[in-house]
């Protein structure tokens, strides 16, 4: 034990820390980079928006795209916070559903041994590869008839259940070792107790990480075609109908821009340090 | 005679076995039961209905009609804008499908050899655009063809270029910048699981490893790490096999739609373009199951090769 504290938690030298350090600091220069240029932008007034060569800084930042942004979205049949409310209802329901509901498939697809199971694995990887732009005529179909269209059901049910969520679950629960199950069944739990009591808190940064893509795919969720009550309609095909209506208001579409991506940020940066903690106390076992 | 019935009985006890294993295990299925429900109405069906779409002629007012194989005659014999797609998306995917997979794991294995704070930073960082996503008028910003526009006047103050270049309307550069873009975005999913992964490790292995005489941090990698993270590694390939040979949306809103000579024009825009545009269904549909069977191949070869190295 001793020899290893010495040597610091893994291998590797302290210029070899440095280096990768510097490689690091590049590589986010040229990823931050477009998303600073957004937000400079959108704290820019028009006369410097327009400026040519568009500077990188601001002179005299001003909140007014967003307040011109406001005012579109206050001019809308519907208040603005019922697209608020819509958005975040929509992306709580879908993130909390396809953490319980893919969970608890991904352990049957990883640990059960049952007639069935491999046909279903089977299903779901083949499934993770159809991203089809051409299905949404017949999901349409199914949800007319089911009677979902213009519902809030036509904006979360046919988010929840995605090959993705499941196979990223099933992926880490798979590396659970058999004799932690084999020792609870003997104790006499069900599948469910295992599931949620046993396999899910060893894979702690698999579903931290399963909230973040959930929560970020839902609220991307426009809910075009699929609903068209203006007060069903979610914050982002709001924001669509804001940033398209014109030039006069280019300092607008890069306040929407900024706008739609601060709750998913915020939320990653929660769940994001969530998932290092986890291995700072997992390290602690000595 | 007697055989038959042999085959029979064991037939028989099968099926007995098989409805025993499922009762046995009923609670099971059950756990599985709500998620597969929602599957089906909303992934399955649309999926398996749309695929023989693709032998029909449907414009979405009448109802399909049958034409075999007429759909793919006319994409592989008559259709030049196809054909352009198909070399587009293999272009694409060939060069920001490895590269972008190779970075995905490089970058999570270098981060994790970050001290705790900087590991959470980091990981913020180059997750980053995966969240902000649409910032397209941004790019086109960057990319404008003034030459006072930003990437114009860095390379001709670099003595680079001699004049402005069109970026986004020069059919030689439009690709590349497709995929600049393309990169930039590309550490997603399989980038997020492959960090949670490194979390998971079982620090054991490190330890045992030091005892060993592993010496550098790249016999750490070779010998721990990576055998350790077969799932995950599998998972991250899979991401990006979709994520590059689905990619349309970029070149859509960073260049005018279809893109000068359809040089940044993939299999997806294509698709988009026959089934959201000029609603011939069929024909829209022919196309995601052509792009559907390539990416079932890739998938087949790379799973093939991955499990044969590690353990997924």
């Amino acid at each position: 034990m001793r020899l290893i504290k010495k040597r610091r938690m893994w291998g590797g030298s302290r210029g070899g820390d440095i280096m990768i350090f510097i490689l690091l600091l590049l590589v986010g220069v040229f990823m931050l980079f477009p998303i600073y240029f957004s937000i400079i932008q959108s704290i820019k007034p028009v006369e410097e928006l327009f400026l040519f060569p568009p500077k990188m800084y601001v002179q005299r930042p001003t909140m007014q795209s967003f307040e011109d942004m406001l005012k579109v979205a206050g001019g809308m049949d519907v208040p603005f916070s019922r697209y608020v409310f819509n958005s975040v209802f929509v992306s709580v329901v879908v993130t909390v559903a396809q953490l319980l509901l893919s969970s608890s498939a991904a352990y049957v697809l990883a640990k059960v041994k049952a007639p069935g199971i491999r046909a279903m694995n089977k299903i779901i990887e083949v499934a993770l590869l159809f991203t089809s732009s051409v299905t949404y005529i017949v999901q349409y179909i199914v949800m007319a008839k089911m009677g979902l269209i213009d519902t809030y059901f036509a904006l979360t049910l046919p988010y929840i259940a995605t090959p993705m969520g499941l196979f990223l679950m099933r992926q880490f629960m798979g590396q659970i070792p058999e004799s932690m199950i084999e020792a609870a069944k003997l104790d006499g739990a069900s599948h469910l107790r295992i599931c949620w009591q046993i396999v899910m808190p060893n894979v702690k940064p698999a579903w931290l990480t399963l909230m973040i893509f959930a929560f970020q795919g839902a609220w991307q969720i426009t809910g075009y075609l699929f609903v068209y009550s203006e007060q069903l309609k979610p914050i982002p095909i709001v924001m669509q109908q804001i940033a398209a209506s014109g030039l006069a208001r280019a300092g607008v579409s890069y306040a929407t821009v900024v706008v739609l991506m601060l709750p998913p940020m915020i939320l990653f940066l929660i769940l994001q340090s969530n998932v290092v903690e986890t291995m700072a106390h997992s390290g602690l076992k000595d | 005679m007697f055989g038959k019935e042999k085959s029979q009985y064991i037939e028989d006890n099968k099926f007995r076995y098989t409805m025993r294993e499922m009762k046995k295990n009923g609670s099971a299925y059950v756990l599985a039961l709500p998620y597969f429900l929602l599957f089906l109405f909303f992934t399955a069906i649309p999926v398996v209905i749309s695929l023989p779409v693709g032998f029909t002629n449907f414009n979405m007012a009448q109802f399909p009609k049958w034409t075999g194989l007429s759909n793919f005659y006319t994409l592989f014999l008559a259709d030049d804008v196809f054909l352009i797609a198909i070399q587009n998306t293999l272009v694409f995917a060939i060069i920001t499908g490895p590269i972008s997979y190779i970075m995905c794991f490089l970058l999570a294995w270098l981060i994790n050899e970050m001290p705790g704070p900087l590991k959470t930073v980091f990981t913020y960082i180059f997750y980053a655009p995966t969240l902000a996503g649409n910032i397209y008028a941004t790019w086109q910003l960057i990319f404008s063809g003034d030459a006072q526009g930003p990437l114009n006047s860095i390379l001709i103050n670099l003595g680079l270029i001699k004049g402005p270049q069109q970026w986004l309307t020069d059919s030689r550069y439009i690709l590349t910048c497709v995929i600049i873009v393309q990169m930039w975005m590309s550490l997603g999913a399989g980038f997020l699981a492959i960090r949670a992964g490194l979390q998971g490790i079982d620090k054991a292995g490190y330890e045992a490893g030091a005892i060993e005489g592993i010496k550098n941090r790249f016999q750490e990698l070779i010998y721990i790490t990576v055998p350790s993270m077969g799932p995950q590694l599998l998972f991250a390939a899979v991401m990006q096999i979709t994520s590059s040979f689905t990619a349309g949306d970029i070149g859509r809103y960073l260049t005018a739609f279809p893109s000068t000579d359809y040089a940044a024009h993939t299999l997806m825009t294509h698709a988009f373009d026959y089934g959201s545009i000029r609603f011939e269904m069929g024909y829209a549909c022919a196309v995601c199951f052509f792009l559907f069977i390539v990416m079932l191949f890739v998938n087949n070869v790379i799973r093939k090769a991955m499990s044969g190295i590690l353990d997924t």
